[in-house]
């Protein structure tokens, strides 16, 4: 069957064989997007966490059929080297990776949730931010979250600004 | 202390146009025997050398065109940092920016890989001495050829940014190495001092950081081949199930399978996608021959001090009376890696060659067991590690590569394939389960007079690649289970350390600090029991009984340094108590003190302060986030998790049952100071998850009388 979506600012159409396939596979193997993350295959770590109509989305348990008409976003799409996101500049400020692989699903979950609640507080933080990091880089994370909320504050102003 | 180590024997191999036109590069023999040595080590000082292989000579260093220095790092990145550290290491004695230096991981077929693993806490330590003195060696190559092509004395070439000049000229150092076929015979100078550095002991972003924060394909489970298709390999639930037969008939006819492979001791198939390879596995009917049932109370009768084999690690004075000492039990759990990128491997074999793409700590051991599978010499196997999604001591065993290399070889296409959750929980190389049985006995000052810890473990190095069959012989006991065993508190005048192995049915190995996580909290939290039958400060308790050897005045002043910093007190305060432990791991040593609270009935941590005296900190942001990723590592595993067998199978199969911790249960305030009571780098990986179980478990006795005894800790 053949699916549409838009992914990353650009429409693509895919053929999958079926269409239970999840996202996650059709991100990674049929479209190349390798920065979405296989985990655990059922929901429960959050590597493979994107954006589907804004909206974090565990996309290793998500059929693909579902995406039919909608607006995905991955972490090649949410910022980049030049314009990155604020999320994306404050991982870097707070130097948070260590192996890096969970970190993609931790940024596109803090993504959604500033767009939801652009102040969260610590509490806020705690419930909502809820994938698996082995390296323990929480702590970090958490300082970067809470400053990905002042550039992203920041940001706001600014484009109020140029309006 | 063992000799310090020295490149014992060096021959520079350097050639113009290697893999490129107008390339550089060095290399050099570092190491003679590797295994004997590294035993030796581990057994001695817990300070493993680098240890190089002596079959090939070794490229470590590349320029290329674009004036980028390229180091193949013979050890591995799993999040550690320590390409960063060589980044900073080799640039300041190469006289360039960070940004013209590159870390790449080095393939088998460029030779600089090392024998042995990365782990042990040991890649900075390890190549602190070498990597310095061959950049400082290729450095000092380019400036004598430099002078010959200026025309100058090499007096005269000044050195920096990656440029030399003399007079007014000047040339990049690739512009140095251009057509370049015979390179001057250098000896190696003398190194810089430290004071002269720029990028060693400054907090330097990781060189990673960009490509990990935008998503770049940096792992094993993102590498890809042409023409690649997948592979999916039968795994049996119950523990110790032999592989007798197969009934592959449904699975062969069903959508994308390519091929069923039976082997005498696996059966896997190969199909062209992920899910028709993992659909056409589960269609794949296997006898398998169970041997037992085992259930959690007949390993905790097995895993009990008396059982098995038994050594002496450490003993003076005498033994104590159990008629009038303190005794008290202790219980770690088994432990899962459940590091979050799963097991997997990319193999393409054609015609009498090999290529394994992989994220492995054994880059030689991988190597090596696929090329004794295919029959092959091991210079047909190009083993080409990648970026590690977690390590933890789970990517020392690579069985897998062997596997997939045989799928590929019978499809005659790379084959990339691995583990689901549930196999990578159920066939972990498991943390193995401990139990301690401590003894102590005061004096009438209210001194220790005796102090003993006696222990079980499953295998950690024993049965181990790593670890050759004859050292458990030799050695006696397994030099992974008895990490953080040794008593410390060797002020006492009588003391000893008791070791028993026990062979348990399932596989049991490395994983991140090996025997320190679990030996520290008995040794720990039983000292701070004493100190409290002795109506003592913590603290000064322990104080009191270290020696005054240069280690143990080094661990004093961590403990010093911890306490200080935290304002360690033994009143509650807010409902707020705090804990404290020490331990010694590979020669540094590490204090800490958690401030907890019970909230819901559940333990809650909420700031941890670490002393920590790694020696040179190369880059101490990133030793601050080794110990940050153990206290968080640690207080995960000391407090939520835990694995059972249940009916001859282990469990539980995903996260979320295997509780770990979440950013709900990280500590918002992670202090940690640096001390540095030596001049060279320490290990830094692993000694900071020995303390925080124990400090944990002292606040809550602190907090409720309670002595929580058994890992994961939990309120009664």
């Amino acid at each position: 069957m053949k699916i549409s979506f838009t992914i990353n600012g650009t429409q693509q159409t895919v053929e999958v064989v079926d269409g239970n396939t999840p996202l996650l596979w059709v991100v990674r193997d049929v479209l190349d997007l390798k920065g979405t993350k296989f985990g655990c295959g059922k929901a429960a770590c959050g590597a493979c966490t994107l954006h589907v109509d804004g909206e974090a989305v565990r996309s290793c348990s998500y059929a693909v059929k579902f995406a039919e008409g909608k607006t995905i976003t991955t972490i090649e799409g949410l910022g980049t080297k030049e314009n990155p996101h604020p999320v994306q500049q404050a991982w870097i400020d707070e130097v948070v990776p260590q192996c890096g692989y969970c970190q993609p699903g931790f940024m596109m979950a803090t993504a959604a949730l500033l767009d939801k609640n652009p102040n969260p507080t610590d509490e806020d933080i705690d419930n909502n931010i809820i994938n698996v990091c082995r390296c323990g880089t929480y702590y970090r994370m958490r300082k970067a979250i809470h400053k990905a909320a002042e550039l992203h504050a920041l940001q706001e102003d600014s484009e109020i600004q140029n309006s | 202390m063992a000799e310090k180590k020295k490149i014992s024997r060096r021959k520079f191999l350097v050639r113009g146009g290697l893999g490129t036109a107008g390339v550089l590069a060095v290399g050099a023999y570092v190491f003679r025997n590797p295994i004997r040595r590294g035993i030796l080590e581990m057994a001695n000082t817990m300070e493993m050398a680098y240890m190089g292989e002596t079959k090939n000579p070794m490229v470590w260093f590349e320029i290329l065109k674009d004036n980028t220095v390229l180091l193949h790092s013979p050890k591995v990145e799993m999040g550690q940092g320590s390409f960063t550290s060589f980044a900073q290491m080799a640039a300041d004695e190469l006289e360039i920016p960070m940004a013209m230096l590159k870390v790449v991981h080095a393939a088998t077929s460029t030779g600089n890989i090392d024998g042995m693993s990365t782990g042990g806490s040991t890649s900075v330590p390890g190549l602190w001495q070498p990597l310095r003195e061959l950049a400082a060696t290729m450095r000092e190559m380019i400036r004598t050829e430099a002078a010959t092509k200026l025309g100058v004395t090499t007096d005269a070439i000044a050195m920096g940014g990656g440029v030399v000049s003399a007079n007014d000229k000047s040339m990049t150092y690739a512009e140095v190495a251009e057509g370049v076929t015979e390179w001057p015979d250098i000896e190696t100078p003398v190194l810089k001092p430290v004071s002269e550095y720029k990028f060693v002991g400054k907090p330097i972003p990781r060189i990673d950081l960009e490509d990990k924060v935008y998503g770049a394909p940096l792992f094993g489970m993102d590498a890809e081949m042409e023409d690649m298709v997948y592979g999916a390999v039968v795994r049996p639930e119950k523990i110790g199930a032999k592989f007798l037969n197969a009934d592959t008939q449904q699975a062969e006819s069903m959508p994308g399978v390519i091929k069923v492979v039976k082997e005498d001791d696996f059966v896997g198939v190969v199909a062209a996608t992920y899910q028709q390879a993992e659909n056409a596995k589960n269609a794949i009917i296997v006898t398998w021959e169970a041997p037992n049932n085992l259930q959690q109370e007949d390993l905790e009768k097995i895993m009990t001090v008396g059982n098995g084999k038994t050594t002496i690690i450490q003993k003076e004075g005498g033994a104590l009376d159990d008629d009038d000492s303190e005794i008290m039990e202790f219980r770690s759990p088994i432990g899962a890696h459940a590091q979050i990128e799963p097991n997997g491997v990319l193999a393409s074999v054609e015609g009498d060659m090999a290529t394994v793409k992989i994220s492995t700590q054994v880059v030689g051991i991988t190597r090596k067991e696929v090329a004794e599978r295919l029959g092959f010499e091991e210079e047909k196997v190009n083993v080409i590690p990648t970026y590690l999604g977690g390590g933890f001591g789970r990517r020392l065993h690579t069985p897998h590569a062997v596997q997939a290399a045989v799928l590929s070889k019978a499809v005659g296409k790379p084959v990339k394939y691995f583990f689901s959750r549930k196999e990578e929980f159920q066939h972990d190389m498991f943390r193995p389960p401990t139990h301690h049985v401590m003894k102590g006995k005061l004096n009438t000052s209210g001194s220790l007079e005796g102090l003993e810890h006696h222990f079980v473990s499953g295998d950690v190095g024993n049965n181990s690649a790593l670890v050759p069959s004859f050292a458990p012989t030799i050695l006696g006991a397994d030099v992974g289970a008895i990490r953080g065993g040794f008593i410390q508190y060797t002020g006492v005048p009588n003391y000893r350390s008791v070791y028993w192995h026990v062979q348990l049915p399932f596989a049991t190995s490395w994983w991140r600090s090996l025997g320190l996580l679990a030996n520290t909290f008995a040794i720990e939290s039983f000292i701070d029991h004493m100190a409290h039958k002795a109506d003592k400060n913590a603290a000064e308790f322990r104080l009191e009984n270290i020696a005054n050897d240069p280690l143990s005045v080094r661990l004093k002043a961590t403990i010093s340094a911890a306490v200080e910093k935290a304002n360690y007190t033994e009143t509650i305060v807010n409902g707020r108590a705090m804990g404290l432990a020490a331990s010694i791991d590979a020669a540094t040593p590490c204090a800490q003190v958690a401030e907890v609270s019970i909230e819901n009935n559940q333990i809650k941590v909420h700031k941890v302060t670490v002393a920590l005296d790694p020696g040179l900190a190369v880059n101490p942001d990133q030793v601050k986030a080794q110990c940050e990723g153990c206290v968080i590592m640690g207080i995960s595993a000391s407090l939520h998790e835990e694995m059972y067998v249940e009916n001859g199978e282990l469990r539980p199969i995903i996260y979320g049952p295997y509780d770990m911790a979440l950013m709900k249960h990280s500590p918002k305030e992670i202090d940690v100071v640096l001390l540095q009571g030596k001049d060279t780098p320490g290990a830094v990986g692993e000694p900071p998850l020995g303390p925080i179980g124990a400090a944990v478990a002292n606040a809550i006795f602190r907090l409720t009388g309670q002595r929580l005894t058994k890992l994961p800790l939990k309120l009664s």
